[in-house]
């Protein structure tokens, strides 16, 4: 117990050197966070806001994150469409690869897009090279998302 | 069919991304918007920046 108390006293001596407040990946003890954390599948959240934009932060309550990133998300995907991008169906070279794996992060939008035909197959004009950019980044971001509402599902990120 | 100027799709896209940036690189609201604030601010004036370099450029 002196050990102890002695080891929190120079724990405490030891300067600060760096600070990770605000940033996202702080850890979460709180025991509410904890407790969430260790019920249920935590990759829940991760699948479902995967094929859903927005639907993971949904699960963890965080409605109005969800609904933010769902607008932007599904606003840039349908912005894309509008401009007559090109929905990656095949990949031939390394770019329709990446295009492909891009396009692949819309989750259910991307095969509902399949299904209903939507997209240019090949791009015509030049605002349709921009709506092939946007549907693709739209599928990374909806990546980013997915992974922060696994975040905090966790408790790596304070709910 | 949708047809925005070059510089519209700027301001559309930076302020897609500049959201889920926030959202998901910061813990608290206020911080939330002023990264947002921040990544917007950095695409549009980057685009700004490059167009007026290449502009130069060429001339």
């Amino acid at each position: 117990m002196h050990q102890l108390e002695n080891r929190q006293g120079t724990d405490s001596a030891v300067p600060v050197r760096y600070s990770r407040i605000g940033m996202a990946a702080t850890p979460n003890s709180t025991p509410a966070a904890t407790k969430t954390a260790q019920q249920g599948f935590v990759y829940l959240p991760l699948i479902v806001g995967w094929l859903v934009p927005g639907a993971g932060h949904f699960l963890v309550g965080k409605w109005r994150r969800g609904v933010l990133l769902a607008l932007s998300i599904v606003g840039m995907f349908v912005l894309g469409l509008l401009m007559q991008g090109k929905v990656y169906s095949s990949a031939h070279d390394i770019l329709d690869i990446l295009g492909l794996a891009g396009d692949l992060g819309n989750g259910l939008l991307y095969v509902v897009s399949r299904v209903l035909g939507l997209g240019a197959d090949s791009v015509q004009v030049t605002t349709a090279d921009y709506g092939t950019r946007f549907i693709v980044v739209a599928g990374l971001l909806n990546v980013i998302a997915a992974v922060d509402a696994h975040n905090l599902r966790t408790g790596r990120k304070p709910l | 069919m949708l047809s925005p100027s070059h510089f519209t799709a700027v301001l559309l896209f930076a302020l897609c991304a500049s959201t889920v940036f926030g959202i998901t690189q910061r813990e608290t609201p206020r911080r939330m918007f002023r990264y947002g604030l921040y990544c917007f601010l950095l695409f549009v004036g980057s685009a700004i920046v490059l167009s007026w370099g290449m502009y130069l450029i060429a001339r």
